[in-house]
């Protein structure tokens, strides 16, 4: 498994660049206001794990990890499945993507 | 679905009733039975066999009611009890795990079908509201989950949970940070699904803008659920480095029961009002996981069970009121006493359960929790929490002195058949615990 990847390169740099994917899909969901931009940023979210995932698989020899990632994948896309249907119904009734019209709920 | 075609719509209920009570059956009979399935995928033993009862039970009375609360929409009979089931099994798929890969696919499963159902009233804007945003919250939660249990995966080197205790107890001392900035992630979106402050804030939202039979759901089956995993988390798969976090458990413990209770006070809104007491509800239940290391399962069980029995049978009386009055605020409730005082007595029953006053099942579940947590050595926590059980009985009050003290209007409540049964069986099973605690608490 491992003749792979270049295991010249340490490990530590996909921790540090899976952290960093993950630290910006975070910083996205919480500063940007429009929904579309949000949902992608949780993509990015999900895919920084995967990348995170697969090199700890590929550095330790184990294919679990390899697996998992396919799991994510498929939960993924039925997440943003969901997710997209339910703007789509809030884009009928308010015309807009932006989340601050989400107001109703309060108190 | 296929009923649907052979347009047997009025079959699905009594037909998915009949179905779960067998598996209801079936899942006892599994007691003892210790069994692994699914190449060590999942895990049979007497815990999920217990909570795995008490959801499929939670299950059948939401079932049952869902006959008449659906009456005027026939149309989403067939989506609604399908994805119930869903709901069910990602539900049982969190209690019996045995690989943290389970664990996922069970927090997933269950949370899709929520955000379906949550956003279900599709023309509704309090719906859809409700819906997205506990969509873009639960997946926000689970990210932090997967990046947790990548970082568990890469230190200990499986996600089997029995060879993750096996590597923290053998690497005592050795263990290497990324592990518990990965425990930490996992408990923190544990307890985001549990609605534990301060990751609380989605909760009141969500049950106010959700359809009320789907909120009665929520507030019952998903709360245990994510209790049990949680507790399952701490007790096997970080038995032997849960120790770190109890300073962290602690001050949430201590925020969860502070909030709830206070946040209920200023609450018009019967279902806000379920939601902050279910947060505080969930406060008391940090209690047990911060005594974990004592294994405390029979008084989780206890507790739980009660929380589930008081609450539907408070939104057993509750829907076909909101039904009658056209509104979901307390002022709905007004002079129930007088027009019909079965029904108010029997409100009145459900809120002197969930504020834990005898003879109900809910003073004996707290009376274990707090004995359960002096034991452990938590003193000033249990004080907090023994304040704030104090202060709870206020907000309870409030829903009663409306039904008994404030003139309303005359029109009658049409309380229908399934209500009525859910209300006596939960009422009565409550009552019979409160006074015989003994056949749940040492069950284990």
């Amino acid at each position: 498994m491992s003749e792979l990847v270049n295991t010249s390169t340490p490990q530590n740099w996909y921790l540090l660049l899976s952290t960093l994917l993950f630290s910006i899909g975070v910083m996205g969901v919480l500063i940007r206001r429009n929904a579309i931009i949000i949902l992608m940023c949780i993509e990015l979210m999900l895919n920084s794990v995967n990348l995170l995932l697969v090199s700890f698989s590929a550095y330790a020899g184990n294919t679990d990890g390899q697996v998992f990632v396919f799991f994510i994948m498929v939960v993924a896309a039925a997440e943003v499945a969901v997710g997209l249907a339910l703007l789509v119904s809030i884009y009928r009734n308010l015309g807009s993507t932006d989340i601050d019209v989400l107001s109703k709920l309060k108190g | 679905m296929l009923a649907e075609i052979l347009n047997l719509r009025k079959l699905i209920v009594p037909i998915v009733v009949l179905g779960l009570a067998v598996i209801f059956g079936l899942n006892l009979l599994d007691w003892n039975l210790n069994k692994s399935f699914f190449n060590d995928m999942l895990r049979v033993d007497n815990f999920s066999v217990a909570f795995g009862g008490l959801a499929i039970f939670a299950t059948l009375l939401v079932l049952i009611m869902s006959g008449d609360y659906y009456q005027k929409e026939q149309g989403y009979i067939s989506d609604f009890t399908a994805i119930l089931i869903f709901i069910l099994v990602g539900g049982l798929m969190m209690l019996s795990f045995a690989n943290l890969t389970m664990l996922f696919l069970g927090v997933e499963t269950l949370s899709i079908a929520l955000y379906i159902m949550a956003g279900s009233r599709r023309f509704d804007i309090r719906s859809n509201e409700a819906g997205f945003k506990y969509f873009l919250m639960g997946s926000f939660a689970s990210a932090f989950l997967l990046f947790g249990m990548a970082l568990i995966f890469g230190t200990s080197g499986s996600f089997n949970i029995y060879a993750i205790a096996e590597y923290t107890a053998n690497a005592q001392g050795n263990i290497s940070p990324l592990f518990y900035t990965g425990m930490v992630l996992v408990i923190f979106a544990m307890l985001f699904k549990v609605s534990a402050a301060p990751f609380h804030f989605w909760a009141p939202d969500v049950y106010e803008g959700a359809p009320a039979l789907i909120t009665a759901y929520m507030s019952t089956l998903v709360k245990v659920v994510g209790f049990a995993a949680l507790y399952k988390l701490l007790t096997v798969v970080f038995f032997y480095t849960s120790v770190k976090t109890g300073l962290i458990l602690n001050i949430v413990a201590i925020a969860t029961l502070l909030v709830g209770n206070l946040m209920a006070l200023a609450q018009d809104n019967f279902k806000r009002l379920l939601a902050y007491s279910g947060i505080s509800h969930a406060g008391y239940l940090m209690l047990l996981m911060m005594a974990s290391q004592e294994q405390p399962t029979g008084a989780l069980l206890f507790y739980g069970l009660g929380y589930v029995l008081s609450t539907l049978a408070a939104f057993a009386v509750a829907i076909p009121v909101f039904e009658a009055a056209g509104s979901e605020k307390i002022d709905a409730f007004n002079g129930l006493g007088k027009k019909q005082p079965l029904l108010a007595a029997s409100l009145s029953m459900a809120m002197l359960g969930l504020a834990g006053i005898p003879p109900f099942v809910g003073f004996l579940g707290k009376y274990y929790i707090f004995t359960e947590s002096l034991h452990a050595g938590f003193f000033y926590t249990t004080l907090i929490a023994i304040i704030s059980s104090i202060i709870g009985v206020y907000y309870y009050f409030k829903v009663i002195v409306a039904m008994y003290g404030k003139p309303g209007n005359d029109q009658k409540v049409t309380f229908s058949f399934t209500y009525a049964l859910v209300l006596a069986l939960t009422l009565a099973l409550s009552l019979y615990l409160g006074i015989r605690p003994g056949a749940i608490l040492n069950i284990f």
